[in-house]
């Protein structure tokens, strides 16, 4: 990013280091490099402390591969949650929005991306060993692939499908179609499509409450 | 400053990569216009309108309005989705073939009416036929010819003779098929018989016709062999996308040899 004599060498280099992170942009960049500038310096080393730390101290979970600061994490080791299931992610941060909406009591897999067969992205790129060594266990009764429902999501999900279908656990995979909010009229034909192909059975007894 | 009007343009769209938060990056693939790449604002969010509509291996219709350096996508309506080709993962691996040849052979802002045509038209077979692997056999043909590398099937390309039915040899580097004399003196791979004459039937046939043909695992085997080698020498690099289709045959082994060594590890225990 080219800067004016203007600006002090050192403030620049803050403006680049944000510059590079995702979603910021030159004049957000230039927002926050100011706002550090004027902080407390306790603030500033609150925050270099915590980015230092975050890459000192953080790893991979042995078994299911989330970003943790203890191994096993805490949802591997949470005596809570059911074993028999495990809920297969393309990143961390769909483990957190699983989390949030509480819907899954069970175990993660993280595979740190998905299969992009343009992009030359293949399985042994991807966290798939860890998980079929996990399906050695036993109390795994189910699969439960969460991918984005996106072409690389689709080619991800087809080749797990095929691996864990030939070691005989069962796999489902989570529903999609059209999002709470969204309007039919504005949706594309392969989501009204699988729209109405998983298209449920309306509860009478719920429906008369 | 006079507003910049969209232009509007049907492509079929090749690839997408994420940019941003929220956003994506197309490559679209339009007959008046070659490859565009274009963004696509806030498609990665769950209740965008546009979403479904920019998806990879489906054709629409794009309004586009220039940007700072990437055109932006205003507004996309879906003209083909082709369910099939991503419902069935073995269609959705050979449709990503064709896509990678059309994307890695294009460039921007040039008219590709032709390709494009072809393109579309085999995706469309691609969504019913019985042979997958056969369309793209069958595009891959007619791919080299529009690149201008169309394979010489008639005369050796080596010493110019006539060759016969059998005992010839393919030489992708040389663009095409040598007669038996020149291939028995060390030029080319084998070129069996029946894989020959499909090459010769596929050249005059429609993709549904090739679709019909019955290819053995040996004969299919050779014939990828040679298209491949065409292929690498046409682009100067191997074939991403590929690779996918192999490690899916591979899947169910995979599978297999983990349970094995589960319950192996089971009973030792």
């Amino acid at each position: 990013m080219q800067r004016s004599a203007a600006t002090a060498p050192t403030i620049a280099r803050l403006i680049d280091a944000f510059h590079r992170l995702p979603g910021i942009g030159p004049k957000s960049a230039q927002r926050l490099a100011y706002h550090v500038l004027r902080a407390p310096r306790s603030e500033a080393e609150a925050l270099a402390e915590a980015l230092l730390d975050v890459k000192d101290s953080t790893r991979l979970c042995g078994l299911c591969q989330n970003i943790t600061d203890a191994d096993p994490c805490a949802i591997c080791m949470d005596p809570q949650r059911s074993d028999a299931t495990i809920c297969v992610v393309e990143e961390p941060l769909d483990v957190a929005a699983i989390e949030r909406a509480g819907v899954h009591r069970g175990r993660y897999h993280v595979l740190h991306g998905a299969i992009s067969p343009m992009d030359g992205v293949g399985p042994e790129d991807l966290k798939v060993r860890e998980l079929l060594g996990r399906l050695g266990d036993t109390s795994v009764e189910e699969i439960i692939l969460a991918m984005n429902p996106n072409l690389e999501g689709e080619a991800t999900a087809a080749y797990l499908s095929r691996v864990i279908g030939a070691m005989g656990v069962r796999i489902t995979r989570i529903a999609h179609g059209l999002p709470v909010g969204a309007d039919v009229e504005y949706a594309d034909e392969r989501t009204l499509r699988a729209a109405m192909t998983h298209r449920v059975e309306i509860d009478r007894q719920a429906g008369a409450d | 400053m006079p507003r910049i009007r969209p232009t509007r343009t049907e492509a079929i769209v090749l690839r997408q990569r994420s940019l941003g938060e929220a956003d994506r990056i197309c490559v679209l693939f339009s007959p008046t216009r070659g490859r565009i790449e274009a963004v696509a604002k806030g498609v990665r969010k769950p209740l965008s309108k546009m979403s479904g509509h920019v998806e990879p291996l489906s054709r629409g219709q794009f309004g586009l309005a220039p940007g700072r350096s990437l055109d932006i996508i205003t507004d996309a309506q879906t003209l083909d989705s082709w369910p099939e080709l991503h419902d069935d993962v073995v269609r959705m691996t050979e449709a990503l073939a064709l896509s990678e040849l059309v994307d890695r052979s294009t460039d921007i802002d040039v008219a590709a009416g032709p390709l494009y045509q072809l393109l579309r038209h085999s995706f469309d077979a691609l969504a019913v036929t019985p042979s997958p692997k056969a369309i793209r056999w069958w595009f891959t043909l007619r791919f080299l010819d529009q690149q201008g590398y169309r394979p010489e099937l008639s005369a050796c390309v080596r010493c110019r003779s006539e060759v016969g039915p059998e005992g010839n040899g393919y030489a992708a580097g040389e663009g095409g098929v040598v007669c038996q004399r020149c291939y028995e003196s060390g030029i080319g791979q084998r070129l069996s018989s029946p894989v020959f004459r499909l090459l010769r039937y596929m050249r005059r046939s429609s993709c549904e016709a090739t679709a019909q043909v019955r290819v053995d695992a040996d004969a299919s085997a050779e014939l990828e062999r040679h298209l491949r080698s065409s292929l690498e020498q046409t682009l100067d690099s191997r074939l991403r996308s590929r690779s996918f289709a192999e490690d899916l045959a591979r899947a169910e082994t995979i599978g297999r040899s983990a349970a094995l060594a589960a319950t192996a590890k089971e009973r030792e225990e």
